[in-house]
């Protein structure tokens, strides 16, 4: 199914007047659900460029502020000391590409437009006063992200059909969170950023699991009430049931 | 065999969670304890959040402790009078120990202070329990049928005013007591986010000299009122209750806890005893283990405004 769905995308794409518009890429789907059997998800991008060159995509999550918190000895036990609030650090950050991108853009490239986990922009709200802590808490915040697979690199991700249709996909793990995902498709030739095609990807629950989630967030007291009638019920069932055998 | 938790916003193994809720169920029907203490840590470690692992467990402990009062109530084995006061003395104490709970939190360190208060309690707890049920033990051990157990000692805390008689218990005890166990025990419940009940049952056997196999089906009968009322109020402030996670424990917990309650029956108490102090103890020293062993990554994340 997916196979027809691309290359019918492909037919479509490829009888465009390309030569308009040097990339053209869209995602095989606009909305990720997450139900109740939800383990992770694949997305899968396809497009076609007006000639050679590579292929960057960045998906970035929605931001959420997060504090790292560094941990010391005192008196032999090892306590949170010292802090860093990073205010809108990405819940996700995942980059694939043709080719690993330092070798197809430069530092100063990668730092402009943001690509790459040590590109991205992630500082504190007022990174002069803490500036040489910065590089630590910023590694500590990337190195757990990346245990958690929220911030991945996959270079060979992206794979060229030919000289100008490609095929990029990337993988959304089980723990990934909701909300509005930007998905950045960036053409590069001769070491330039030649332009980039914005489009959002929607992660959503959906069906039983978003019930449950906005039961509990809109109509929280009478949801605690029906989680202890569901426990009490349950426990006096069992006393019940095995009060028999 | 996946199942995405809603609340908790993650993917986890239902079996899994049938083993986890079972497992612990056990020990609570067996020992009259929550089993928070183990429940929290579990989930924790499954990638749950904290938040959400103190919020659910909350209404897995409510499950487990209906489905064991029912059975030990059958057993005649629950002092109502003495519950109530425990209870009523528990629900003060809770509203203090969120209000500490919520000051740490901004500080940054409430986990220290949560695994501090474990090891302490854990380890002192535990090991009193040990050397008391050990030296009981060993005594009819040595001389079987001759020692006659007084009903309880007597020292200054029976001269407290405000005396009530506790038939179910034979106690004689001023009603403070029980009311002050309560407190200390709801305190400690908020901050900890556990039943409190591996607190409560020393408590009840050292403090307020009850009779052990009444004490388990006491400390559960107060138990379920704690877990009740922690769960509206993390249902409430937080929305940190996971239903679907909750009926997957509940369901492996409540056979647990018949199964473990059954079992419980044919130990004699201080058997009872020594095997809830090694327990104790040995969840205290592993906790202790990581405060003072040197972490993986020194750094932590947290969404801003949790601890």
């Amino acid at each position: 199914m997916m196979r027809a769905l691309l290359l019918g995308a492909l037919a479509m794409l490829a009888s465009m007047p390309l030569r308009a518009q040097p990339l053209v890429a869209d995602l095989s789907q606009h909305l990720v659900a997450i139900t109740a059997g939800f383990t992770g998800a694949d997305i899968v991008m396809f497009g076609a460029t007006d000639g050679p060159g590579d292929v960057v995509v960045v998906v970035t999550g929605p931001p959420k502020p997060t504090i790292v918190r560094r941990k010391g000895r005192l008196a032999g036990i090892w306590v949170n000391r010292e802090s860093m609030l990073f205010a809108d650090a990405p819940t996700f950050y995942g980059v694939v590409s043709s080719k690993p991108i330092d070798e197809i853009l430069s530092p100063q490239q990668l730092d402009r437009h943001q690509i790459g986990v040590d590109h991205v922009r992630l500082l504190p709200p007022n990174p002069e006063a803490r500036r040489d802590d910065i590089p630590e808490f910023r590694e500590a915040l990337v190195r757990a992200r990346q245990r958690d697979g929220l911030f991945t690199t996959e270079p060979g991700k992206v794979t060229f059909l030919g000289e100008r249709l490609f095929r990029a996909r990337m993988t959304l793990p089980a723990r990934v969170n909701t909300g509005t995902y930007r998905v950045q498709v960036i053409l590069v030739r001769d070491g330039q950023v030649v332009t980039v095609q914005t489009t959002p990807l929607l992660v959503s629950k959906i069906g039983f699991s978003a019930d449950v989630f906005d039961f509990a967030h809109h109509d929280s007291a009478f949801y605690g009430l029906i989680a202890i009638l569901i426990a009490a019920a349950a426990g006096w069932t069992a006393a019940a049931a095995f009060r028999r055998i | 065999m996946h199942v995405y938790l809603p609340i908790a916003e993650l993917s986890v193994n239902w079996f899994i969670l049938l083993l986890v809720g079972g497992g612990v169920g056990f020990l609570s029907g067996m020992f009259g304890v929550g089993g928070g203490f183990l429940m929290t840590p579990l989930l924790i470690f499954l990638g749950v959040p904290a938040p959400v692992a103190v919020g659910t467990g909350a209404a897995q402990i409510l499950a487990s402790s209906v489905s064991g009062v029912l059975a030990h109530w059958r057993r005649q084995n629950v002092d109502v009078q003495m519950g109530v006061a425990l209870t009523a003395g528990g629900f003060l104490g809770s509203v203090l120990g969120i209000w500490i709970f919520t000051v740490l939190r901004q500080a940054g360190q409430v986990d220290l202070v949560i695994r501090i208060c474990f090891v302490l309690f854990l380890g002192g707890v535990g090991g009193l329990m040990l050397i008391e049920s050990a030296r009981t033990w060993f005594r009819q051990a040595t001389a079987p049928g001759v020692r006659k157990r007084k009903l309880h000692e007597h020292h200054w805390l029976h001269g407290l005013p405000l005396k009530l008689r506790f038939r179910r218990s034979k106690l004689y005890i001023s009603a403070l007591l029980p009311l002050a166990v309560g407190f200390a025990i709801g305190v400690l419940t908020a901050i900890m986010g556990v039943g409190g009940g591996f607190i409560l049952v020393p408590a009840m056997i050292y403090i307020l000299g009850m009779p052990t196999q009444m004490v388990v089906g006491t400390s559960l009968f107060q138990t379920l009122f704690v877990a009740a009322n922690v769960t509206i109020l993390q249902s409430v402030t937080n929305q940190t209750v996971d239903v679907l996670l909750a009926i997957l424990l509940i369901v492996g917990g409540v056979v647990g806890a018949q199964l473990g309650t059954r079992f419980g029956a044919r130990l004699r108490g201080e058997q009872l005893r020594i095997l809830l102090a090694l327990l104790v103890l040995g969840v205290g020293l592993r906790l202790a283990f990581d405060l003072f062993t040197t972490p993986a990554d020194f750094y932590s994340l947290a969404p801003e405004g949790q601890g």
